[in-house]
């Protein structure tokens, strides 16, 4: 058993029980980070912050939300937007991050791939990264449902129907789901569970997943250098800051973090208050009507590109791409065989371009997945989706005989 | 090393991100939405004629479209004589249309006398009245504020022919007439049309006193209910002290959009959020002529000002937007706010950093 002694102070008598001391070193002290960054190293401290936002708006909004087909619509416009004090507020800070989560899911994302940082041991960073967009775009889906309007509806009616896998005609399987022929209460029921519950805390582990991943590795750089970590941090505290090649967590790297954090912000409640249109879909504010089909169904923005890989195709074929597009960004990692862990546009021309026509592509598909699938778009659409394709079919082998930089 | 580059890392992230945001929002919108100019709420008859020519001219182009062409010659020679019907048809409907709205100018242009107009104003007093009985399905409303609200030229027309100014002459024929057809009888020469509206014109009154509410109540009130202004189709609904009463209320408000459901073919929708499911565009040209986006609707042309149009918008935002004011009054404290924030951060990066080069 631990010898105790008797505290000599309050942060003593926590240190012997807690070892906050370690702990905050750990955390952030002595955390090292490699100054050779940029900006694009903030967006996990911009995603922090945003979660938190969504956390703490959604546990406002949860006080007044009704998980029932027939007062749901109303509980979010009316008592919500009107009755309680800054329900509003709460309601498009929720609205608009939720939406602007995934800008910046995305940007992290693109960096991760431009920089390479999913290579040389940095694996399981990626790995549970993509499991964090996966378990966002099931909150994200879940959460779209609750205010009960057309598009809520549509959308579960639609997104559900895959479940019945085209040609295997899996309808029992759609009812199982939904807990009924259609979206009615017990989906409603379902969905609200998951997105205030069951999906939250799956994403909390999966942060904690995602930073544990980046203890051994440590986080990349922007040169794909490989720095002596131990050398350098020694280097610091002995007190050469300017010359060594890393910088402690706290309150170095975090003070970077919150000044990108603090544009962010800025730019977010500019959001908010002046132009959250773009989160919340006008359709979904007609109260949910299984009579009446709306004239145009399409997902929320982010998941447009995958949208439009299921749809220019015959159904069952569809369904396939779109399973291959839901699950090939994890795989990144092992379809990239080149040895080069660096900025994709030092990698040779091959990946460079690979790199940029993946993120192009991915736009001109969103872009096509809202529009009707109809003359020109349709025709966009589906070069474009053969395109993402074949750009992930090819990348094992472009990558294979890439030349070590 | 690299150069760290920030400002151009930055610029391409705004461009990618701007890009989509244009694709998917501006441009997505206006391919999904059919715009529609506004007339500026002048009720002349150039939507209605140009609808009609339309019509005829779709019909012209369906004679020789080679998709629609069927192969069996008995089927084919069927939709020929099917489709000239209808083009005889929509030619006499352009006819009376164009004579319709060259009367309609003319009446306009008489000076009317209201001193004659109020003897004759006591014939539209038989039905508009306050708590007057539902005539087809819905009830007429009171004159008190037709002169402010409703457009001169819409005035004219109702009294000339109420199908044809309301746009919904599609729906009426020699069988089945407008609940309120027989006023043609009424008041019918030019003369009288023109005082009738004189006299309910020169006692309208002031533009002041028309609040959002009273327009909505009288332009859109009558069909569709506005659940967040506690506002059915019968008025404001009171607060009952018995609910025995409360529900003896709810069942006169059914019946009541039962029989408008009956005449108008579905019940016209709750406007509760309809300033944030339909853009203020769509609004006021679908207030303006509800045809020119939902082509065969039920819903007549409501023949409100544009002034009226205006208090219209105003009061469903009150309904489905109500903290605006408090939104715009808070979003400058806010951002103030994150400005002051984000200028304290940047001061302690620079701090921090300056013994880290």
């Amino acid at each position: 058993m631990a010898n105790f002694k008797k505290a000599t102070s309050i942060k003593d008598w926590l240190n012997q029980r807690l070892a906050i001391e370690k702990v905050e070193k750990v955390m952030g002290s002595e955390y090292w980070i490699p100054k050779n960054i940029n900006f694009l190293w903030a967006m996990g401290m911009v995603l922090v912050i945003t979660f938190a936002m969504l956390l703490v708006s959604g546990i406002f909004l949860l006080m007044y939300y009704q998980p029932n087909v027939d007062l749901a619509f109303d509980s979010v416009n009316y008592t919500i937007m009107r009755e309680v004090d800054f329900g509003w507020l709460w309601r498009h800070v929720h609205g608009v991050a939720a939406s602007v989560v995934f800008l910046i899911i995305y940007i992290h994302m693109f960096t991760g791939i431009y920089y390479g940082s999913y290579k040389k041991g940095r694996e399981m960073i990626w790995i549970s990264g993509m499991l964090l967009f996966v378990a966002f775009s099931a909150e994200a889906f879940s959460g779209y449902m609750l205010p009960w309007g057309q598009m809520s509806y549509w959308a579960g009616m639609v997104i559900t129907n895959l479940f019945a896998g085209g040609s295997l005609h899996a309808d029992g399987f759609v009812e199982w789901i939904r807990g009924d022929y259609v979206p009615a209460q017990a989906f409603l029921g379902r969905f609200f569970m998951l997105h205030v519950l069951l999906i939250p805390l799956a994403i909390t582990g999966l942060i904690g997943l995602h930073f544990a991943a980046l203890r051994i590795p440590h986080v990349n750089n922007q040169d794909g250098e490989e720095i002596d970590f131990d050398a350098e941090s020694k280097k610091y505290l002995a007190g050469d800051k300017a010359g060594s090649k890393v910088m402690r967590f706290a309150n170095d790297f975090m003070s970077k973090d919150m000044m990108v954090v603090g544009v962010y912000l800025v730019f977010f409640f500019y959001l908010v208050f002046f132009n959250y249109s773009f989160a919340m879909d006008p359709v979904n504010f007609d109260p949910a009507d299984g009579l009446k089909t709306p004239a145009h169904i399409y997902p929320e923005w982010y998941f447009l590109w995958s949208y439009e890989i299921l749809r220019p195709f015959s159904v069952d074929l569809g369904l396939i791409l779109f399973a291959f597009a839901q699950v090939i960004f994890v795989l990144l990692p092992f379809l990239d065989r080149s040895p080069n862990a660096i900025a994709a546009n030092r990698r040779g021309p091959m990946f460079m371009i690979w790199f940029w026509l993946m993120l192009s592509n991915m736009i001109v598909l969103t872009a096509m997945g809202k529009l009707p699938p109809e003359g020109i778009y349709s025709s966009i659409g589906f070069v474009s989706a053969i395109v993402f394709v074949a750009q992930w079919l090819a990348l094992p082998f472009i990558t294979s005989f890439e030349k070590k930089v | 090393m690299m150069k760290n580059n920030e400002t151009l890392i930055l610029a391409v992230i705004v461009f990618f991100s701007l890009v989509t945001y244009f694709l998917v929002e501006p441009f997505a919108h206006k391919v999904l939405h059919k715009h529609v100019d506004s007339k500026d709420f002048v009720y002349d008859g150039t939507d209605d004629i140009a609808q009609v020519q339309n019509t005829i001219t779709k019909l012209e182009s369906d004679k020789t479209d080679q998709e629609k062409i069927q192969k069996d010659e008995e089927k084919e020679t069927l939709r020929q004589k099917n489709i000239l019907e209808s083009i005889v048809s929509a030619k006499s409907k352009l006819e009376m249309k164009k004579t319709f709205f060259a009367d309609l100018k003319r009446i306009s242009s008489l000076k009317g006398n209201a001193t004659k107009g109020k003897d004759l104003y006591v014939s539209c007093t038989g039905c508009h009245y306050d708590g007057a009985e539902a005539m087809g399905g819905v009830f007429p409303p009171t004159l008190k504020n037709a002169g402010l609200i409703y457009d001169k030229n819409y005035l004219i027309g109702i009294i000339k022919d109420p199908a044809i100014i309301s746009n919904v002459d599609h729906k009426f024929d020699e069988m089945v007439l407008h609940p309120m057809d027989s006023v043609k009888y009424m008041v019918s020469t030019d003369e009288d049309i023109a005082n009738v509206v004189a006299y309910i014109l020169e006692t309208a009154p002031k533009a002041e006193s028309l609040t959002p509410k009273i327009a909505y109540e009288n332009a859109c009130g009558r069909c569709h209910a506005l659940k967040y202004e506690n506002w059915t189709q019968l008025g404001t609904k009171p607060i009952f002290k018995h609910k025995k009463d409360e529900l003896a209320y709810d069942i006169k408000v059914l019946e009541y959009e039962d029989a408008i459901k009956v005449y108008m073919g579905k019940l016209p929708p709750d406007l509760s959020m309809y300033t944030r499911s339909r853009s203020q565009d769509f609004l006021r040209t679908f207030i303006e002529n509800p045809q020119n986006h939902l082509a065969g609707t039920a819903m007549p042309r409501t023949g409100v000002t544009a002034d009226t149009a205006e208090k219209v918008l105003e009061h469903l935002k009150d309904a489905g937007d109500t903290k605006r004011h408090e939104r715009e009054e808070i979003a400058i404290y806010v951002m103030i706010y994150i400005v002051i924030f984000a200028i304290f951060a940047f001061l302690w990066k620079k701090q921090v950093w300056r013994d880290l080069h």
